[in-house]
């Protein structure tokens, strides 16, 4: 029997019909639609209050002296899924960079203590990602993402909704991730020379700067 | 057009391997780089002045704690004058008996240690390593580990691992709330193998204390050191802060080993342009001034960005050999995966299996690599017979030897009921037969059926929280029918009590002897001197089951 693409429809339909869910509109993502994502400094960041904000917080190296990650998917993109993923939950994304550390955790951590939900998403230029919570010590973490060359951009757009969740209080199930034990062969001493360039940019005591982000 | 040659040479295993050339100046370079500091020290009434080319007011703390605590202040103006390449042939050669090396290289500093390893070859360290070694007969530990963190099958695989012939046995948690089950079970399992297995789990540091504290663990080796103070302090640590901790072993009689190894501050982007042995070496000055006995090191978990430049292999032994001549106890390594290339994997092991180290192996996966919790070993338990096929081909010792089936599974089976019923006799969820019916013939966790994995963490929190000792697994053994496998738990406490393995290189023989660097040192001196493998150790090496008697044709 061949199924087609409307009988797949309607069947899902009836099934959601029968469990008496609404079918919800999707929340309208800018993010998601965009072609390319561009960034703009406009000064230093501020405390957030908005409590439906998640603050993505890059490295000093991203989108800027690094365009794309470990495995070569572009920053635009992996920003562009990040930002589609909170904003899938109904959320706000604000954007900083960092410069006083490279860490991921500094970054993350960092970021989530302007954050006006308490929640942030910090992501080094080679890809590594965190979310991170303001009541957290810095080296703990609410989910961490080590392994760069193994995430993919739907797992990107995974990370920004688990952090739209976080900050909305509720208490969803980690991103999944994949485990590799030939990623450190293949990619750790690359994994270093990004960190070096990365870390080239690290300007101490730097205060993190908000970054407009505009969609083309 | 391309080259169907290099198409077929695109496609091997190495191929996938990450590689990068050499950049000084950030510190990816494994040694000899003219970033290094220029050996120097000045010492005045007793103290030290001047480090390396730095004075003492510009120390970092790793200078001052190195200056104040690592060097033999007494002999170093002496053995600093010497030059370097008189102390590398002194190591090689094997008329200079071990102590006498040691007297000069305990005396000089951390640039100069790296000057004098930067004259030698693979083939030289390898010599120097063979008469350096703390230990005079090497051994292996392993790690123990699942991704269900399925206690059953980690103390079947221990006990496996025992009688395969690891010493010491680490074992890891997928999700850490399991940590007392873990451990438990690897201590349990590995001395059903073996009487006289030490055990050790690895987790967060207070966490891993605490475990040690009450008993569930018998040494330590997760204490991370590093060789600049930027990283150090991202740990939040300092080389005081670990020292004290390593006290906190000694007090409970605890065996305990720091780890460092290179490539790691070059990973976290703070090298500080020195090159990867420059900066090891200050971590085991650190170690050595901290009275720890010994190291875990050998690049470990960086392996990938030593081996990911030129010479790095070489680089790894160097700082091995470095630790030995340190008069530290050394585990090799040789752990983590750097390559999907079997050969790159066996080469990279020989530097440490010829010549033998006290742990080669630290560690050795005894369960698939898809078990390992450690992100994969650089040797697993499909591999068990290529280790032994190795030994017999060279004769070397390398710390195991070749079973047959049935006394593995009966030593699983064992270890499995052990668990049952420990696990019964504490009240802890039920461990069902088919459970240790599993973990008797499993190869990895997907043989294993899975457990209610809530009611686990829960039980093991109330464990912790009535205050459960390694007393009451004595006391649940013995009672639940199994009185040999608590005698030998109760013999670890008793040594532990006596303070008796916290010796340079401890192991336990299964009669419960201490075996260290202080009543069996390596007293290597050439042709037939040092350790020699025995006939009857020599028969076990080389009875592979599967080899074809001549007398059966």
């Amino acid at each position: 029997m061949a199924v087609n693409e409307q009988m797949l429809q309607s069947i899902i339909e009836e099934v959601l019909r029968e469990m008496g869910t609404e079918q919800q509109a999707p929340v309208l993502s800018a993010a998601a639609q965009a072609g390319k994502v561009e960034l703009q400094p406009k000064g230093e960041a501020k405390q957030g209050t908005a409590s439906d904000e998640v603050v993505i917080a890059l490295a000093p190296a991203f989108a800027e002296f690094q365009t794309e990650n470990i495995v070569g998917i572009p920053h635009d993109q992996i920003l562009k899924e990040i930002i589609a993923g909170i904003e899938e939950e109904g959320l706000k994304a604000r954007v900083v960079k960092i410069y006083r550390s490279s860490d991921v955790a500094v970054c993350g951590h960092d970021a989530a203590e302007l954050s006006g939900s308490g929640v942030a998403i910090g992501v080094q230029s080679k890809g590594t990602s965190i979310i991170h919570q303001k009541d957290l010590p810095q080296l703990s973490n609410l989910e961490l993402f080590p392994q760069a060359p193994l995430i993919d951009l739907e797992t990107y757009r995974a990370i920004g909704k688990n952090a739209a969740k976080y900050a909305k209080g509720e208490a969803p199930a980690p991103v999944p991730v994949r485990n590799d034990q030939m990623a450190r062969p293949a990619y750790q001493a690359k994994a270093a020379l990004l960190h070096i360039k990365e870390t080239e940019h690290v300007t101490p005591g730097k205060r993190p700067v908000e970054m407009e982000v505009i969609f083309s | 057009m391309r080259s169907k040659r290099f198409e077929a040479l695109d496609e091997r295993p190495v191929k996938k391997d990450g590689f990068v050339k050499e950049w000084p100046e950030v510190g990816l370079i494994a040694m000899n780089s003219e970033g290094d500091p220029v050996p120097s020290i000045t010492i005045e009434n007793g103290v030290i002045t001047e480090l390396d080319g730095k004075k003492r007011e510009d120390f970092d703390m790793l200078d001052q704690f190195i200056a104040d605590y690592a060097i033999n202040v007494e002999n170093a103006e002496e053995a600093m004058a010497m030059d370097s390449l008189d102390i590398a042939r002194m190591m090689v050669d094997f008329n200079v008996p071990r102590e006498e090396v040691i007297k000069v290289t305990t005396a000089v500093t951390p640039a100069k240690m790296t000057e004098v390893l930067g004259k030698m070859t693979v083939l030289e360290m390898m010599m120097a390593q063979t008469k350096m070694r703390a230990r005079l007969m090497p051994s292996n530990q392993c790690h123990v580990t699942n991704v269900k963190d399925n206690m059953t099958q980690i103390a079947a695989d221990a006990a496996e691992a025992a009688i395969r012939g690891f010493d010491e046995m680490e074992t890891t948690v997928g999700v850490a709330r399991y940590a007392p089950f873990n451990a438990m079970a690897i201590m349990v399992g590995s001395n059903v193998g073996r009487p006289g297995i030490l055990t050790q789990c690895a987790v967060e540091e207070a966490t891993e204390l605490d475990l040690g504290m009450r008993g569930y663990t018998a040494y330590a080796e997760t204490i991370s050191v590093y060789g600049t103070e930027p990283v150090f302090m991202d740990g939040d640590d300092t080389p005081y802060s670990k020292a004290f901790l390593a006290s906190s072993y000694a007090s409970r009689g605890l065996k305990m080993r720091f780890t460092s190894g290179s490539g790691s501050e070059v990973q976290m982007g703070y090298a500080e342009g020195k090159s990867m042995l420059y900066l090891e070496a200050r971590c085991l000055y650190v170690t050595k001034g901290a009275g720890v006995q010994g190291t875990q090191n050998g690049s470990v978990s960086c392996v990938g960005v030593p081996a990911g430049v030129p010479g790095g292999i070489r680089e790894i032994l160097a700082e091995n050999l470095l630790a030995a001549c340190l008069d530290l106890e050394c585990a090799s390594s040789n752990d983590q995966t750097f390559t999907h290339s079997d050969l790159r994997r066996v080469a990279r092991s020989l530097m440490q299996m010829v010549p033998g180290t006290d742990y080669i192996c630290s560690g050795y996966s005894a369960t698939p690599n898809y078990d390992n919790m450690f992100a994969g070993s650089n040797w697993d338990a499909e591999d068990y017979d290529d280790w032994n096929v190795i030994q017999r081909d060279l004769k070397i010792d390398g710390g195991l030897q070749p079973v047959d089936e049935e006394s593995v599974v009966q030593a699983r089976a064992k270890a499995a009921r052990a668990m049952q019923v420990l696990f019964r006799e504490l009240g802890l969820p039920e461990i069902t037969d088919e459970e240790v019916e599993a973990a008797t013939y499993a190869n990895g966790s997907q043989d294993m059926p899975d457990r209610d994995v809530a009611a686990d963490l829960k039980a093991a929190d109330e464990m912790l929280a009535r205050g459960v000792t390694a007393i009451d697994f004595i006391q649940a053994l013995d009672r639940g029918g199994m009185p040999d496998v608590a005698r030998s738990l109760y013999n670890i406490l008793v040594t532990k009590a006596a303070g008796d393995y916290l010796h340079t290189a401890s192991k336990l023989s299964d009669d419960w002897e201490v075996i260290s660097a202080v009543n069996y040192p390596n007293n290597y001196s050439g042709p037939t001197t040092g350790y020699q493998i025995s006939d009857e150790r020599w028969q076990e090496i080389q009875d592979i089951p599967w080899a074809v008697d001549p007398e059966s044709i």
